[in-house]
């Protein structure tokens, strides 16, 4: 597949797999048609930094290296610094991923927005710069396809 | 160092050393022009000749009917696309099935932009083409039908006989792509009817690169390549004759062996499949469970995505394929699962399993544990699973 070794890590070796009860936010973003579903659940204390952090991912080996990569880079952060983390950071934490790939950092960057929003929601608060993300990261996309 | 059991022979099967040792002499020595006019030329001549007759004489047809192609795409090109064009003044319909290798469905896609009609058959939860679905397709104007024989991903087998008779009954020509079922299912051209049928030599142990097409005598099509005379005037392109060799020599040592291989591989599907089904839950086989490849099996896991699957498995050093879209580099997972009536999220979990003969019971056990184990910590990994087991919309109804 052209995985890097720290995407092969990653999908070998997850980290902050799993769930968290009663979370301050979780988002699930993704579609079980297009094969890639990510979730993120956040334990967040009262001064705005992520204490604790968990995803679950059905999808290829992309997906969950990402997932896992993402989280880890957002884990200890303010909640406006996990909002910086973006996609390409992702990317670069794993070494790169293949071209066709890269989709799937772009949904993990969706899931972490995602738990903020729900968070930002649960609490009544407005996070500066998050947007209500969308569900389904899929629906810009089109096949082309060519005989 | 780790073990590797290659379980992908639908995808591609090793060369026997004896099919290697047959080729070798027409690389260095014997590598004359078959065209050529002096003798060192008509030597390769008759060495093609040769090929051609050993092929003919195993699936029943005559030799000057087997035309040497580059493999199953091409076989599969040529007899959809000029076959259509030879008739296109009698009528411009053709008739193929919803489970085709891409070989066919594009060339499909591909005529019907140059002004041919084409009907896809569906086909029932096992990838079985009911001919009555087929009978009633036909019409005055349909010139050709073609239908797979065996299916490369769920391993279907069709009663292409029958579907060949009702064919003829309407006066259309019948076409199977048999590039899975050469060497599996006794070929008989004469017994089936059928007017054409692709074969490539890859699939069963001979070189890649070098297939054949049979075509019936008196069947019209065109030439697929412009160039030289060769192949009867139907194929222009300077003959493969190593290939020729190797392909007819593969096919030579698979047919002898047939019934202790055959059996062999289909005692270890069943192994694979009776203890993953009951061994792993929401588990479902796809594809008929005895009207199918002996070496094919091919599930669906749910919850989880096939490219993972493999990619897990691989570290395991067991190597298969899966239908996900993932795996396949498009958004949309196998039409062939699709066609089954399976939903995405469960097709995108598919894993195909092509067993063959080298493959021994131990090797299978070891496949079975790994997948336990993969599909396990897979499952813990999904939201899917975590939603179903919170008694969440599950996905569907399995077991």
């Amino acid at each position: 597949m052209g995985y890097s070794e720290k995407v092969m890590d990653h999908f070998n070796n997850p980290r902050n797999m799993g769930e968290i009860e009663n979370p301050s936010g979780v988002g699930t973003v993704g579609n079980a048609q297009c094969g890639d579903i990510m979730r993120v659940y956040f334990d967040i204390d009262s001064d705005g930094i992520i204490q604790d952090v968990k995803f679950k991912t059905f999808g290829c080996a992309a997906a969950v290296a990402t997932s896992s990569m993402a989280t880890e880079l957002v884990k200890g952060k303010t909640v406006q610094e996990a909002l910086e983390v973006t996609n390409q950071a992702v990317c670069d934490a794993l070494d790169g991923l293949p071209p066709v790939k890269v989709h799937c950092s772009l949904l993990a960057e969706e899931a972490i927005h995602a738990a903020l929003w729900d968070y930002a929601e649960k609490n009544g608060i407005v996070i500066e710069g998050l947007e209500k993300p969308k569900t389904d990261i899929h629906e810009d996309e089109e096949e082309d396809e060519e005989y | 160092m780790l073990r590797q059991i290659y379980l992908d022979n639908a995808a591609t099967t090793k060369v026997l050393p004896t099919v290697v040792y047959e080729m070798l002499p027409y690389f260095t020595e014997g590598y004359g022009n078959p065209s050529s006019l002096y003798d060192f030329g008509q030597q390769a001549r008759d060495t093609m000749d040769k090929a051609r007759e050993s092929i003919a004489k195993h699936i029943n047809a005559r030799e000057q009917e087997i035309y040497f192609t580059s493999g199953g795409t091409e076989s599969d090109n040529w007899a959809l696309k000029e076959t259509a064009f030879a008739y296109a003044s009698k009528g411009k319909h053709i008739i193929t099935s919803s489970i085709e290798h891409h070989a066919i469905s594009h060339s499909c896609k591909w005529l019907e932009k140059h002004g041919f009609e084409i009907t896809y058959l569906e086909v029932d939860e096992f990838g079985l083409i009911d001919p009555e679905t087929l009978k009633n397709a036909l019409r005055p104007d349909t010139t050709l039908v073609s239908i797979i024989f065996a299916n490369n991903e769920i391993g279907t087998i069709q009663p292409i006989k029958e579907l060949a008779a009702i064919t003829h009954e309407q006066g259309a020509l019948f076409h199977t792509d048999a590039v899975q079922a050469i060497t599996n299912i006794p070929l008989d051209v004469a017994e089936l009817d059928v007017d054409m049928l692709s074969a490539s030599a890859h699939k069963f142990h001979g070189p890649k690169g070098v297939g054949f097409l049979y075509i019936k005598k008196g069947v019209k099509t065109r030439s697929f390549m412009d160039g030289g005379a060769q192949e009867r005037k139907r194929r222009a392109g300077t003959e493969n004759v190593p290939g020729a060799v190797g392909m007819a020599k593969a096919l030579e040592i698979c047919m002898e062996r047939f019934d202790e291989r055959v059996e062999l591989e289909m005692r270890l599907r069943d192994l694979l499949i009776d203890r993953i089904l009951s061994e792993v839950p929401y588990t479902r086989l796809n594809g008929h469970r005895t009207k199918r490849l002996p070496g094919n099996v091919s599930f669906c896991f749910e919850f989880i995505e096939g490219e993972s699957l493999l990619l897990a498995l691989e570290q395991k050093g067991i190597l298969a394929s899966s239908g996900s879209a993932c795996a396949s580099g498009s958004l949309d997972p196998s039409h062939v699962l699709l066609a089954i009536g399976l939903p995405h999220e469960i097709a995108h979990g598919s894993l195909r399993l092509s067993i063959g003969e080298d493959i021994t019971t131990d090797d299978i056990n070891y496949t079975i544990d790994a997948i336990k184990e993969v599909v396990a910590r897979l499952r813990v990994m999904s939201p899917l699973y975590e939603d179903f087991l919170a008694g969440k919309k599950p996905i569907s109804a399995t077991k």
